[in-house]
This record gives C-alpha cells, structure tokens and sequence, in this order.
C-alpha cells in the first residue's frame, strides 16, 4: 500500500501535528461546562406557528440527510458521514431522553448549533456544520427548537464515531476551533435586494451550501474567499463550482434555478442526482419565498460564469468519439441511446440531452460515473427524472469507456484521465 | 459472432455487440420468457439473471456480457417440470396477465440466492425495480414468501404467513 501512503497520509499527518499545537495553544480556551438537564419539555407547550416556522427552516436546512439513516426514521440519526479523518453518525436529534436531545433546554441547543458544543460541554466535529449555524438569528433557533422537541421522540442509538487516534479525542476539536472557527456576523448588504439578502442569511446558515460546494482545506476546514463555492466532495460526488467557475454550458436565471430546487430537474441543465436529489426534496417542500430568495442569492454567485455571458453551441463529435473509443460507442449505443440519443423518447418528451448536463463539463469524471453507477432517482416525488443504475450491468472498464466516449463526444471541459481507477475507487467505497 | 452463455449452454450469435441481450433472448435465441415492456430500463419485464444479479437485458448490450452466466425463466424450469419460485408463483396464483412475471420470478431467484431469510423490506425493495400493473403485487409478494420457505428459508418479520 506504500503508493497509498504517500501525498495525502503525509498531508494528514502534517495536518494532525498542526491540530495537536492548536489544542496544546487551545487547551485553555477547550473546557466547556455541562449545562444541566432538563425534562422533556411537553409538546403542546410550544406554539404551532413557531413550530410550523421551525419546520421550513429544518427543510431549508436539510437536517434529515445527516439526521436520518437510510431506511431510519426522521431525524434519529445514524447517517455515516465520512471524512478523511474517520466516520461522524448523524445524532438523534428527537427529544427522546435516552437517545436523543429531550433532556436539552433551548440554551443547550443554541450553544450546540451556535459554538458546536454538546450539552456535556464536549465539542462536536464540524461535520456538523455549526460554524454556519453561528449566524442563525434568535427566533430561527427558538423555532428550530420548537420543531425538534415536537417530532416523535425515537429511542435509538447511532453507531460510535470512528476516528482514527488521536481524533476521538475531544478536546483537540478546541483547536480545530482556535484555527477555523471564527464567525463574522452577516451584516445587511444595502446595495441588495431583500431577497438576496434573504438568500445569502439562508444559504450561508441553514442550507449550508458551501459545505458540499467548497473545497475543503487538509483539516477538512472549507476554504474561504475567492474559494468559496469553487466545487467541493459530497459522499463520493462532486459537488461542481457554482461561483464564476461554473461549469455550466447554459446559464442560471433565478427561475431556472428555482425551478430546479422545486421539481429537482432544470430543463436547459439535468436533474438534480446523489446528495443534491434530498437538498431539492426539501427545498420543494420549503417555504415557496424563501426558495425564491435562495435563488437569487446563488444566481448572483453564478454571474460571472462563462454560460453567463452566452450559450455555446453544444458539441456533437459522434464520430470522432466513435472512432477513438469504440468500445464506449457500442455500449453506448446499447446501453444508453435508448433515452439519451437526441430524438429518443426521453429526449422527445423534454429530458435534457446529455451535453445539457454539468458533468460532462466538470473537471473530474466522478459525477458521470457516479450518475451511470447509481442512476438517477426521482428526487422530489415519485413522478420525476428516472434513470437506472448500472453498476451489476457494466464492469468498471466498460463504464470507463462509455465515459470516455462520452467526454470526447460532448465534453469541454480538460480530458480525464485514469477513468478506470475513478470507477473502480466509487465502486468499492462509494467515495 | 458473439458467444454467450444461456440457461448453462454455449450458444453462438452473429449480431452487433450492441444489441440489447433482451433482443438476441427473443430473436435469436427464441426464449420468449423476458418481455418487452418500456425498453428504458423502468418496469423490470425484461429482468433476466447475469451471474446471480438481476439486471435489465433491454439495456444490456450483448457485447458486454463478457463470459458472464445470463439466466431467463426458461432456465428455471418448465411447465411440465416448473422450478421451486415457478411452483411458488403457481401456488400463490401470482399472475394476471403475467406479463411482468417472468422479470418477478428472475428478480425473485436473485434475492434468494443471496439469502433464504430475507427481511419482509429487504424482499419488497429486491421486488421493487419490476412493475405489475395489473395490481397482483400481494400475490407475488406472497409467492416470495413461499419460496423462500420453499428454499429452506423464510421471510423474517414476514407481513403474512406462509400457510
């Protein structure tokens, strides 16, 4: 495994000795106390109309991803979140006693979502993304309060985090605090709209968008300035750059990307596939406003974009492709045309064809594979793009070459290369 | 020509690579038990058995098999010798028109190769990607059942009982 060590194991382990100095300089500032249990609050204690706002703003929020197992139950928790640096479980966060939050009183959970510590004063893994909820408003923690301590409580224990030494070591997260946790209020920008303004309180808080769509730095800390939204991993797929590096070939309009998070397809890009396919699922269950706002704050991001400024003529070089990946093309022909080829029947009923989508476009082949691997679900409700998956079909040199050949058809983005390993490393870890 | 492997025989086929398997089973091949239904890969009546998964033959060009085992309804059994999920089926009373059957009963033999004691979600998301739409869903989820007890098994937290 000597090849696997190299770059990356070095980068952690300089990464873990800058986190160990951090502590050491952190220590002091790292105890946090206990704040003391409570009773269960009862349920008909809380107003309905701040849980009803509790509920837009957990949908917003997306909490269900990271709060829910596949196959569990809202909001008890168990989601594996894997990092470089080990496997964080979504905590329950129902009001069960045991298990869960119940014995939490408000001031627990607003120090839990505002400074990442738990109501034992220990500090939580910025998996859990408190270093945007820092900025949530007052009212939005009170009625996020109000809407998880109203779910049915479930009594049920996620698995133990898995970190690799030193990490299940708490206290070293005051340290991962003392470098990349620092807040800055978000301050009203006048020169705005009250939309935008709106969007940029939710995406930056809330929705959390960065924490897909940001590249993250050695110690998984999302990196900021021009970096922000410049692309980023979510559980194996790429979530592209949708700053000015957008690789989009027709543009963002604020109704094409509200479209899109309402009905999880956008008939001039694709549907909306892995981790963005729940993101739209919520969204298009949100409040329909704040949805609204979402989009113009991300369409201003998107501006400056090359499909801002023109749609490009889309590729078609089937026969080039044809002749340099053969191998791609017959499987592509049997495999695919059947709903991708212009004038199939998908494409004739308003799918978008394939160089519509971002993927081909992107930098990586990962999301191309991923999209042939898993398929597409319908993400918002049963009636919706579908597609199947192909991973008990095609091996991983097979999926490589319709890739290939799709890159040299439609792509315009650099050439991939080492598609076989990308395939072969999303199958075998899903990552 | 393009060799396959089918039902356990060696058979050779002179077809394009990219020829749907479900297109070289009926034509070329004359095994009728995989059916045509959306030929997008979404209502499971062409689902046939590579190795021990299912998989959708419309979308599976015949150039992609490689060495690997297709196995149709054909291969299961027959009518006057049915196999053990066919006999299951027939008990149950399982098909109406019977047009998704043959994809259910490959679908079917999948999850029980994998495992005789599935769980009653565990058998209904493995049912899943195949459509009825004559509505016999109970009747085939009951005739699961049977087979896996049939196999020795059964299903675990099943919603009926197998009498």
């Amino acid at each position: 495994m000597a090849t696997r060590r190299s770059p990356a194991r070095r980068g952690i382990a300089v990464a873990l000795i800058l986190l160990a100095f951090a502590a050491l300089a952190g220590s002091v500032l790292a105890y946090r106390p206990g704040i003391a249990p409570i009773d269960r609050p009862d349920p008909g204690a809380f107003d309905p109309a701040v849980v009803a706002r509790g509920a837009n703003l957990a949908r917003l929020g997306n909490c269900v991803s990271c709060h829910q197992a596949s196959g569990g139950l809202p909001y008890a928790g168990g989601y594996p979140i894997r990092t470089p640096f080990g496997t964080v479980y979504g905590s329950n966060i129902t009001p069960d006693a045991g298990t869960g939050i119940g014995r939490w009183s408000r001031a627990a959970f607003s120090r839990a979502l505002r400074e990442g510590v738990g109501r034992d004063g220990s500090h939580l893994y910025p998996a859990f993304p408190y270093t945007h909820y820092a900025n949530l408003s007052d009212g939005d923690v009170d009625a996020l309060y109000a809407f998880v301590m109203t779910r049915p409580a479930v009594p049920q224990r996620p698995p133990a985090n898995d970190m690799i030494p030193p990490l299940g070591f708490r206290p070293l997260l005051a340290g991962w605090k003392l470098l990349f946790f620092n807040p800055h209020p978000i301050s009203v920008d006048r020169t705005q709209s009250a939309a935008w303004n709106r969007g940029r309180y939710i995406g930056e808080t809330l929705a959390h968008c960065t924490a897909c769509h940001s590249p993250r730095g050695l110690l998984q800390q999302e990196k900021r300035g021009d970096r922000s939204y410049a692309g980023g991993w979510s559980d194996g797929w790429y979530a592209p750059p949708i700053n000015r590096q957008s690789p989009a070939v027709r543009a963002w309009t604020a109704d094409r990307l509200y479209t899109y998070f309402r009905t999880g397809l956008s008939r001039s890009h694709a549907a909306a596939a892995g981790p963005m396919g729940p993101v739209t699922f919520n969204l298009a269950r949100a409040d329909v406003g704040d949805v609204k706002a979402l989009a113009t704050y991300y369409v201003w991001w998107i501006r400056d974009a090359p499909a801002a400024h023109g749609s490009p003529r889309l590729p078609d070089r089937a026969a080039l492709a044809e002749q340099t990946h053969p191998g791609g093309a017959m499987l592509y022909r049997g495999a695919c045309a059947a709903c991708h080829e212009p004038g199939a029947a998908m494409v004739v009923a308003g799918r978008p064809v394939l160089p519509l989508g971002t993927p081909l476009h992107e930098d990586n082949p990962r999301d191309t594979i991923q999209v042939i691997l898993k398929g597409v679900r319908p993400p918002v409700s049963a009636a919706g793009p579908y597609m199947p998956g192909y991973a008990d079909a095609l091996n991983d040199e097979q999926i490589a070459a319709i890739v290939a050949y799709l890159q040299v058809r439609h792509g315009t983005g650099p050439a991939w290369t080492d598609i076989v390993g990308d395939v072969a490393k999303a199958r075998s870890t899903g990552q | 020509m393009i060799e396959l492997n089918v039902n356990v025989a060696k058979v050779n086929v002179a077809v394009d690579p990219a020829t749907p398997l479900l297109y070289v089973l009926r034509d070329d091949l004359g095994l009728h038990a995989a059916k045509f239904g959306c030929g997008l890969g979404q209502c499971g009546a062409c689902t046939v058995l590579l190795d021990d998964t299912p998989v959708f033959s419309c979308l599976v060009p015949v150039g992609a098999l490689g060495g690997r085992a297709v196995t149709t309804v054909e291969g299961l059994g027959s009518a006057t010798d049915p196999g053990d999920v066919q006999q299951a089926f027939l008990h149950e009373q399982a098909a109406q028109c019977g047009y998704c059957i043959p994809g259910m009963i490959a679908r079917a033999e999948a999850l029980l190769r994998k495992t005789t004691t599935p769980t009653e979600a565990a058998m209904r998301a493995a049912m899943a990607p195949s459509l009825c739409r004559c509505g016999t869903h109970m009747r085939i989820l009951r005739a699961v059942r049977r087979a896996a007890s049939m196999r020795g098994g059964g299903v675990i937290d099943a919603a009926e009982p197998v009498t």
